[in-house]
Formats: structure tokens, C-alpha cells, sequence
């Protein structure tokens, strides 16, 4: 047998023990009712301490990051390495900021940030907002994962789009069917799998000549590049660029939906807050994923067709034995597949809770609910996938800078809406408002260059707006710092002429309630007449 | 926002602001030397933020656990 004939018979073994576990996630744990929208979309909201850990490092440290990270270092060095910083602020953060989140959610119910934000500051109006713009950019980051994925696929044979789609129609069917199980149950697949794959790179890296070597070629070959912003260290005019990148990619992973989905589904406060203490090892192991771009460097791996989201995929087939080589890949194409259920699952609960039951259908039962949110995923899926496969992929990876940029505007609504519910309603949407335009109008003013430095397109050439004197700033920031000014100036002259706000239907309390507490039930009954997920479990069954 | 008499437990999250600020000194950590097993300062410093990270919040986790205001 060939080294490519057992690369993929690894691979295609493993990707059929994945469709088993993803159908036959739907019987873990089985409720009464598993398409009741909690269990559904968050499991019931009784998931323990492993199974969220496993989630989370499934659906936010996804093979976008781990393809793409060691592609930038690979191109650009130091800059690159942004991705590590930025993935270990979010750890205290979250275990501050999502606890909050997570008690809150418990209490009311609250499946997205938009159903919050709508709760906190009396306003459905900008709890779609903050929908409409958590959708626009998740599904782009859907199709950046597809990309992904395509970029193994590609590597390993499979090149065209048939392979790519059935992929997608396989982890649209397991997620239809078995909600945030089949990502859940599937995340410890992929660590295991993971795991194995960071061990042999390791092994790789040691065994030909080890990190000292492998940086001081990568050195050499930074040295000798014609572009002067590349190398190990970044240039004395790259640190206002590389800390708001950071600062701003950090605060977005508080907004976008799909990560607040897995830590949602905890069982409890003590939950959320254990695993972000552990969190930190997957941004070792996401650090170790970057400096194998270096390695890749120094060892000469070329990417195919130009294509540096190959670069990984191939320095595995390169230098990894066969059938470690198939695992790595195997590993990697879930990574791809897990964010992208989680993320059509947030997604479609967005729509489904701030527009469908706000505005076109109020009062739908929880059955119709969780019906929509179904099929609103399984169209979240299958538009990345014709972004990426009817329009040119490049726009996709575009599509999701301009996303991140956007879902950051929603920070003063439902991340400083955590701590405070002082902002008033006009002025968040007018805040927010205004984010997305100065965002929006920055980025359309950036030029595309090519690695020469030579313009090829007038607009939409990153997230990096050039100061002038060499320096770069995130645009995001730039777009959200005009965010908050407009907020709290307009809720500063609102309040001066006595407007009232909306009406904040969360209570101090709630933000630190916990599962097991006696009032959490009673409360549901008191203020909201909602029914508990216990009772409609009961009812159901 | 704040409850009025929070115990004096809930001070200790103030030393969350060190894991997050610590990865955000690269201005200061960005040089090759000393390097650990060949890798440059710039890199392994932020693997020694993440460790941080992990001891901090876990301090924090146990100080502050099963109390709530």
C-alpha cells in the first residue's frame, strides 16, 4: 500500500466513525423531548465540566485557526502569532464576563446574546439589530471553516466541490438531527485526534534539528524576503497594529454567537468557571500550532497553487508518517466541521429568538421554535458553502474580516451590557450604528495590495488601516471606540432631557444565579409566567 | 449595579487583571534572547501567560467558590 493509500484509508476511517458518533449523538443522554429548542441547541443546559471543555476547544479554537494561524506565521512571522495573545486574554475574561452571561441566560431563558441585549435595555428593535449582525457575521466564518476544510480535502485528493458538499450534507444531517450533542460528543473525537497530531509535530520538530534551528532558518529566510514587515520579531512600527488586532479580536469572541452557545450549555456556574481556568491549554496548544508555520518555513514547504491555507496541509503529508498523517487530517476536517455546527446552531437560534418570535410569529411554541431553528441551520450551512463554492472563496476569507469587525460594534450592548444597564436604548443603536459605518467605510478605503506591495484591488484590502508613518491600526477598534462615544454622549444628552430608557427586565441577581438555586424556579413563574425547562420537560413527556 | 455589602471574597477577582493584561506586554517581550529550547523569548513568553492564566484564574476559582453575594 502507498503512503497516500494509507493517509487515506486513516482518514476515511476515522470520518465514517464521526458520522456514527454525530447520528448517533441524538440518543446521548436522551431527554424526553430532544427537539425541545433547550435541548436542541444547548443540550438541555446540562452539560459537566469535560464535555464543556471538549465543546469549546471543538468550536472556537476551530481548523480555521489552526490552518490559518500557521499560515500567517508561515507568510508574515511575528505578526501572525497575534491569534496566541488574543486566545489567552479571553480566559480571565471569560471567567468574569460568561459566568455573568451564563446566570443570566439560566434565569431568563436566553439562548443568544440578542435576546439579552433586547432584556437588558427594553428594545426588541435592538435586540435584532444585534442579531442581524451576529447572523451576517457568522456566516462567513461558517464558509471560512468550509475553506478550511477544502484545503485538506484538496491535499489529501479530493479536490472539487462534490467532496466539500458532501461533508457539509453529512454534518447538516448530524446536527439536524441531534442538535449540540453531535458537536459535544464529536469535540472529544477531534481532541484525541488532536492531541495525537500536535504529539508526532512535536516529535517532527525534534527530530529534524529541533526549534533552535528550525527559528534561526526561519530567521534567515525573513531576512532574505522582499517583504520588510515580515520576521521573527515585530518591526518597531507593527505594535499599535499587532495590540489592537488583539484587543479587538479578544472582545469579539464575547459577541459572536456561537461562542456564547457551548458555554450556555453548562450544567452550572462552578462549570463555566472551572473550564475557564483550563482554558488556557488549548492556547498552548494553538501557540504550538503557530510555530509550526516556522517550521514549514525553515523546512521549505511550498503551498499549492499558492494557496497558504495548504501550507499545514501539506508539511503533514511531507513529513508526518503515513498513517499519522491521516489521523492529522482527519482531526483537522472536524475541526472544520464542529464551529460550523455550532455556528449554524447559534445562528439559527438568533433568528429564531430575536426575529422570528419577536416579529413573525410572537408566541410560537417551544416545538415551532426549536423547527426553525432546524432548518434556519441547516441554510446557515448550505449558504457558506454556495459563498464559498459560487462565489470566489477569496471573498469568503474578506467576508469574515468585514464580520469581525462588524460583530464587534455589539460589544457596549451585550458584553458592557453585562456589567451595566446605564446605556440607553437610542443611543446603543445609535452607537452601533454608526460603528458599522465608520467600520464599513474604513475598510471599504483600504486599498489590496499583493505581496509586493502592488495595489490589484481599490477596496476591501483588510481590517488594517495605514496611520501613515508605516503604523496600522485594527479598524474594528477604531470603528467601536466611535461606538462608544456616540453611546454614551447621546445617553449622557438623553438622560439630561429625562428620556427614560427602556425598561431593564434583569435584576442584580440574576446575574449571579446559579443552577439548584430554589428562587431561579419561582422567579420564572413570578415575573416572566415562563414555563422552566423541568416543566416543559414534564409537560412533553 | 453592585449589591451593596459584597463579601470581602469577591476582591480577589481583581487579580484577574494580571493574566489579562500579561499578554498584551509584547512591546516589552519582543526579542529573541534569552531563548528556552530554542525558542525565542517573543514566543515562549506567551506560553508562560498562559500558564499564568491557569494558576490566577484557579486561585481565584478556589477563593471565591461557593460564595456569592
Amino acid at each position: 500500500m502507498t503512503d497516500r493509500g494509507i493517509e487515506v484509508g486513516v482518514f476515511l476511517a476515522l470520518m465514517t466513525l464521526v458520522v456514527l458518533v454525530g447520528f448517533g449523538a441524538a440518543r446521548w443522554r436522551r431527554p424526553a423531548d430532544p427537539y425541545d429548542i433547550e435541548e436542541w441547541s444547548v443540550g438541555g443546559r446540562a452539560f459537566g465540566n469535560w464535555t464543556i471543555w471538549f465543546l469549546l476547544g471543538g468550536s472556537m479554537y476551530s481548523a480555521y485557526t489552526f490552518i490559518a494561524v500557521p499560515a500567517l506565521t508561515y507568510g508574515v512571522g511575528a505578526i501572525g502569532w497575534f491569534a496566541v495573545p488574543f486566545a489567552i486574554v479571553t480566559t480571565p475574561l471569560t471567567f468574569y464576563f460568561t459566568t455573568r452571561a451564563w446566570s443570566v441566560a439560566r434565569r431568563h431563558g436566553f439562548l443568544t446574546h440578542s435576546e439579552f441585549a433586547t432584556a437588558r435595555f427594553g428594545s426588541p428593535g435592538l435586540g435584532a439589530l444585534v442579531a442581524i449582525t451576529g447572523i451576517l457575521a457568522t456566516i462567513p466564518y461558517v464558509a471560512v471553516q468550509l475553506i478550511s476544510l477544502q484545503a485538506v480535502l484538496r491535499t489529501i485528493g479530493f479536490g472539487g466541490e462534490w467532496p466539500l458538499l458532501a461533508a457539509v450534507t453529512l454534518v447538516s444531517v448530524c446536527t439536524f438531527r441531534s442538535g449540540l450533542r453531535a458537536p459535544a460528543l464529536l469535540s472529544v473525537v477531534k481532541d484525541v485526534l488532536l492531541g495525537w497530531m500536535l504529539l508526532t509535530a512535536v516529535l517532527m520538530v525534534a527530530m529534524y534539528g529541533g526549534w533552535g534551528s528550525t527559528f534561526r532558518i526561519a530567521a534567515h529566510r525573513f531576512a532574505t524576503s522582499p517583504n520588510p514587515a515580515d520576521g521573527l520579531l515585530l518591526p518597531d512600527t507593527g505594535h499599535l497594529g499587532f495590540l489592537t488586532l488583539v484587543i479587538g479580536s479578544a472582545l469579539a469572541i464575547f459577541a459572536y454567537p456561537h461562542a456564547l452557545v457551548g458555554m450556555l450549555a453548562a450544567k452550572d456556574r462552578d462549570t463555566v468557571r472551572r473550564n475557564a481556568a483550563a482554558l488556557p491549554v488549548y492556547c498552548m496548544a494553538l501557540a504550538v500550532m503557530a510555530m509550526l508555520g516556522f517550521f514549514a518555513l525553515a523546512q521549505g514547504v511550498t503551498p499549492a497553487d499558492g494557496d497558504l491555507n495548504t501550507v499545514v496541509p501539506r508539511m503533514i503529508h511531507e513529513y508526518f508518517p503515513a498513517w499519522s498523517a491521516g489521523i492529522a487530517y482527519a482531526a483537522l476536517s472536524i475541526a472544520a466541521l464542529i464551529p460550523a455546527a455550532v455556528m449554524s446552531i447559534a445562528a439559527a437560534n438568533t433568528f429564531t429568538r430575536s426575529l422570528y418570535r419577536t416579529y413573525l410569529r410572537p408566541g410560537a411554541s417551544p416545538a415551532a421554535e426549536a423547527w426553525t431553528s432546524r432548518w434556519t441551520s441547516l441554510f446557515v450551512k448550505f449558504g457558506a458553502a454556495a459563498l464559498i463554492l459560487a462565489v470566489d472563496p477569496a471573498f469568503s476569507v474578506d467576508l469574515q474580516l468585514i464580520g469581525g469587525v462588524l460583530i464587534l460594534q455589539t460589544i457596549p450592548a451585550v458584553f458592557l451590557g453585562l456589567l451595566t444597564g446605564w446605556f440607553h436604548r437610542a443611543a446603543l443603536t445609535a452607537g452601533l450604528l454608526s460603528g458599522l459605518t465608520v467600520g464599513l467605510v474604513m475598510m471599504w478605503d483600504i486599498p489590496k495590495l499583493d505581496a509586493t506591495g502592488r495595489v490589484v484591488a481599490d477596496h476591501f484590502g483588510g481590517s488594517s488601516w495605514p496611520l501613515g508613518d508605516g503604523r496600522t491600526i485594527y479598524v474594528g477598534v477604531v470603528a467601536l471606540a466611535v461606538n462608544l462615544l456616540v453611546t454614551v454622549a447621546l445617553t449622557l444628552l438623553l438622560r439630561a432631557v429625562g428620556s427614560a430608557g427602556g425598561r431593564d427586565r434583569t435584576r442584580p441577581d440574576d446575574y449571579l444565579a446559579d443552577a439548584g438555586d430554589p428562587y431561579l424556579k419561582r422567579l420564572d413563574e413570578l415575573i416572566d409566567g415562563l414555563p422552566t425547562a423541568a416543566e416543559r420537560r414534564e409537560r412533553v413527556g | 449595579m453592585a449589591p451593596p455589602a459584597r463579601p470581602r471574597s469577591r476582591h480577589w477577582q481583581w487579580l484577574l487583571l494580571i493574566p489579562t493584561a500579561a499578554p498584551l506586554l509584547t512591546p516589552f517581550a519582543n526579542r529573541i534572547e534569552p531563548t528556552l529550547l530554542g525558542v525565542p523569548f517573543f514566543f515562549w513568553y506567551q506560553f508562560a501567560c498562559a500558564l499564568l492564566a491557569t494558576v490566577v484564574i484557579t486561585v481565584v476559582y478556589l477563593a471565591t467558590r461557593g460564595e456569592r453575594p
